[in-house]
């Protein structure tokens, strides 16, 4: 007689080991510098609150002429915002690199990053989560939608530091200015990339608290014991 | 190996922190001082690694001026001089001859004339044509000494100033400017004759010029002594 398969939705609390702590140290690194950088970037914003050049015409801004409230700003005015901003974006830069050099040289990449062949797992967990499919497709570290998350949040990461080096030196790098449209335009995406963080920080915490809070633990002492196995 | 209780006791520490931050924090005496020091390191990049006195800021056509291009002075009231015929440029400091310049002086000298993009520091930018004499021209032609590693710019504007590096002040954009939109220089951005240089931030070009110092100890600036980064280029 063989012992019956334990349901994947009950594993035993066998405690596996799955963040490394370059991982565990750069998550966290990153939570609270990138509150600093959104804080000390929303006192930049209020010395100019639209975008555009002087006298129009001004793209299109939910915020336009938006003080944001005192609470939400790092640095009591705009000298202080800037050195604030200008100082934690370093250990963000430096903490991003050394996370992104960990996946390469770990071979991690693998199973965080979206690729092609994951398009066809992110549409059965979509499935799954619409209720069309009844069982937990079979899954690695991470499921597919897991995967195009964080891959889209590295990039949104990039694209944040290349917009902020166009806004920070439009002369001396005009090319990369350029490239995002000009100076406003440029501002203009670095501010985007404010609220598309902060979306995702709430739909982050939201599932880390919904879904599986054993992640959160995982995140902090490395060791899992949830109920989601990795295939791998 | 970082264990769970430093984790959580890091958490704890950046939470009161940010929750002390939350109040519009400059740093206090504690970190500010730090911040200036980061901020004099980011001075450092700007000029030693991103910035390259041959590489030309991108130029504009006439066609591409804003309708605006805001303007700023500290004094309560717009700078104007009493008497503009007996305005004189003085020239000196680490020179061979010091030199007293009329604007008419200034007008005969090399003249560069470009359509440029102007950044504020507070994040606006306008484009507008600025006719002027390259500060090189006039370095030239004073004599600058070897010694010479900084230039200082005074205003008659309540004290205003400026310290430039003397890379940038020689870079061919930067330019002593008596124009504005093909018309002299009004009053409202600087006339009779103000800095002008599309790689440096708008703080850093002084309006209302009196005299330009060659100097070998940096000078300060009027905004760069209460904060702002001392170098600002772009």
């Amino acid at each position: 007689m063989t012992a019956p398969p334990v349901p994947a939705a009950h594993p035993p609390a066998k405690p596996v080991k799955r963040h490394h702590w370059i991982v565990r140290l750069t998550h966290w690194m990153t939570f609270v510098l990138l509150a600093g950088m959104i804080m000390s970037g929303l006192q930049i914003y209020g010395a100019y609150a639209r975008f555009g050049e002087r006298g129009g015409p001004y793209y299109v801004n939910a915020f336009e002429n938006t003080a944001f409230p005192t609470w939400s700003r790092l640095g009591g005015w705009l000298a202080g915002g800037l050195n604030w901003h200008f100082t934690l974006m370093w250990p963000l830069i430096a903490g991003g690199f050394l996370y992104l050099s960990y996946l390469a040289v770990s071979g991690e990449w693998r199973s965080l990053l979206f690729r092609p062949r994951d398009i066809r797992g992110a549409i059965e967990m979509q499935k799954y989560y619409l209720r069309l499919r009844k069982e937990h497709p079979p899954q690695g570290k991470h499921n597919p939608l897991q995967k195009l998350a964080y891959t889209f949040i590295i990039l949104l990461g990039v694209l944040s530091v290349l917009t902020g080096f166009a806004i920070y030196k439009p002369t001396q790098l005009s090319w990369l200015t350029a490239l995002f449209g000009g100076f406003q335009a440029a501002r203009y995406w670095h501010f985007w990339a404010v609220w598309i963080f902060t979306a995702f920080l709430i739909v982050h915490v939201i599932l880390v608290f919904v879904v599986d809070p054993a992640s959160l633990r995982a995140m902090i002492s490395g060791w899992y014991r949830g109920r989601f196995p990795s295939h791998d | 190996m970082i264990d769970r209780r430093a984790f959580v006791q890091l958490a704890a520490g950046a939470g009161t922190a940010s929750l002390a931050a939350a109040c519009g924090w400059d740093g206090g005496n504690a970190v500010r001082p730090l911040l200036l020091d980061v901020s004099r390191f980011n001075d450092w990049i700007g000029e030693k690694i991103l910035f390259s006195q041959s590489r030309l800021a991108p130029e504009y056509s006439t066609a591409e001026r804003t309708a605006q291009l805001p303007s700023y002075f500290i004094s309560p009231e717009l700078p104007m001089l009493q008497d503009p015929k007996a305005w004189r440029l003085q020239v000196s400091g680490l020179v061979r001859t010091p030199l007293t310049l009329s604007l008419a002086d200034l007008q005969t000298m090399p003249r560069t004339t470009y359509t440029v993009k102007h950044h504020c520091v507070e994040g606006w930018s306008a484009i507008a044509t600025w006719h002027g004499v390259p500060v090189s021209a006039v370095a030239e032609r004073c004599g600058m000494l070897p010694q010479a590693r900084y230039v200082r710019f005074d205003s008659f504007d309540s004290g205003y100033s400026n310290g430039w590096d003397l890379a940038s002040a020689m870079h061919p954009q930067t330019i002593l400017a008596y124009g504005m939109n093909d018309n002299p220089l009004s009053p409202t951005h600087g006339a009779p004759l103000r800095l002008y240089s599309p790689t440096k931030l708008g703080y850093k070009m002084t309006k209302y010029l009196v005299s330009l110092t060659f100097t070998a100890e940096r000078p300060g600036g009027y905004w760069e002594d209460q904060g702002y980064p001392w170098f600002g280029g772009v």
